[in-house]
């Protein structure tokens, strides 16, 4: 998982929440262990990752599903939720439960 | 050895050449391995091609057919349906003498499931079709355009879609929506087999991993 030096983005999700879906972050957009652990909750996403075009979301979104083993309704994707990494983490996060 | 070979399976001209990548040396061994679909097949080739290469040197002759379509194929991808991809796939086995098969993910919808073997992570159609489908709305959204997956989905089934740049033909669609993995008998492999790391089909960055292909080569070669 993601080591120790991860910024914690506390407000919004767990901590296990938080790693996961940045290891989902690394593994699905080949991103760096150290990129990924920078993140903090205003990291831009959408339109700022080049990696992030919309197969690469469409990928990000089933692999968020499988691993969290939840079911992400598509019309509740807007530019939002994708915009900051903070977005993305609260919006898995209330699914999450 | 030349690292290709040729098979024949019907075209809309009649039979039709097809490529496949080989590592044959005239064997005992000789697995089909039948790829994933669409960008699934992309980003698992250098996976694939690599697994082969342990094959090769664990004495194992391996082919790697392209799925009419796709690739190197003359064929045109708008007039295929997981029916004539899993005749291609039979037909490529019998051409090939394949006595074992390892199909990939989608390529478990297709799979000549007489022979024996494997299926990495099978996959089901309607998982492979939503991923596609949604790529194509958010695109849309992107443009400012609200297009609805059930819309899409049902200009699909009438006249056909383009999907993440694949022309998919209607009877693609309908195929896709209820086809399962049909393997029967061949060992499932979870990625988890593989020593870890990220799944190759569901990255969107190029990348590739010595330790899967060992792993994936071990297992096949068992």
């Amino acid at each position: 998982m993601i080591s120790g030096g991860a910024m914690r983005v506390n407000a919004v999700a767990s901590d296990e929440t938080d790693d996961r879906l940045r290891a989902i972050l690394r593994d699905v957009l080949g991103l760096s262990a150290e990129t990924v652990a920078g993140f903090d909750a205003g990291t831009a996403l959408f339109g700022a990752l080049p990696e992030l075009d919309s197969m690469a979301v469409a990928g990000l979104l089933t692999e968020i599903e499988d691993r969290f083993g939840i079911v992400i309704d598509d019309d509740e994707i807007d530019g939002e939720v994708l915009e900051t990494y903070g977005a993305l983490l609260a919006f898995t996060a209330a699914r999450v439960g | 050895m030349d690292f290709r070979a040729t098979w024949t399976c019907p075209g809309p001209d009649g039979l039709t050449d097809e490529h496949a990548v080989a590592f044959d040396r005239g064997r005992q061994r000789r697995v089909l391995i039948v790829p994933a679909l669409f960008e699934e097949q992309n980003r698992t080739r250098r996976l694939l091609v690599e697994t082969m290469r342990r094959l090769d040197a664990a004495g194992i002759d391996s082919f790697l057919p392209d799925l009419p379509g796709c690739n190197e194929s003359p064929q045109d991808l708008a007039r295929q349906s997981l029916h004539s991809w899993r005749q291609a796939m039979a037909d490529a086995a019998r051409q090939l003498g394949a006595n074992a098969v390892l199909a990939v993910r989608g390529g478990a919808l297709v799979l000549p499931a007489h022979l024996p073997g494997q299926v990495l992570e099978p996959v089901a159609g309607a998982t492979l079709l939503r991923q596609l489908l949604r790529a194509r709305v958010l695109a849309a959204r992107e443009a400012g355009d609200h297009a609805s997956i059930d819309a899409l989905l049902d200009q699909g089934r009438e006249r056909g879609l383009v999907l993440a740049g694949y022309r998919l033909a209607p009877a693609m669609i309908a195929g896709l929506e209820s086809a399962l993995p049909a393997h029967e008998g061949q060992r499932t492999i979870l990625l988890a087999e593989l020593g870890g790391g990220a799944a190759p089909w569901s990255r969107a960055e190029p990348g590739e991993s010595a330790q899967q292909s060992t792993a994936l080569a071990r297992i096949v070669a068992a």
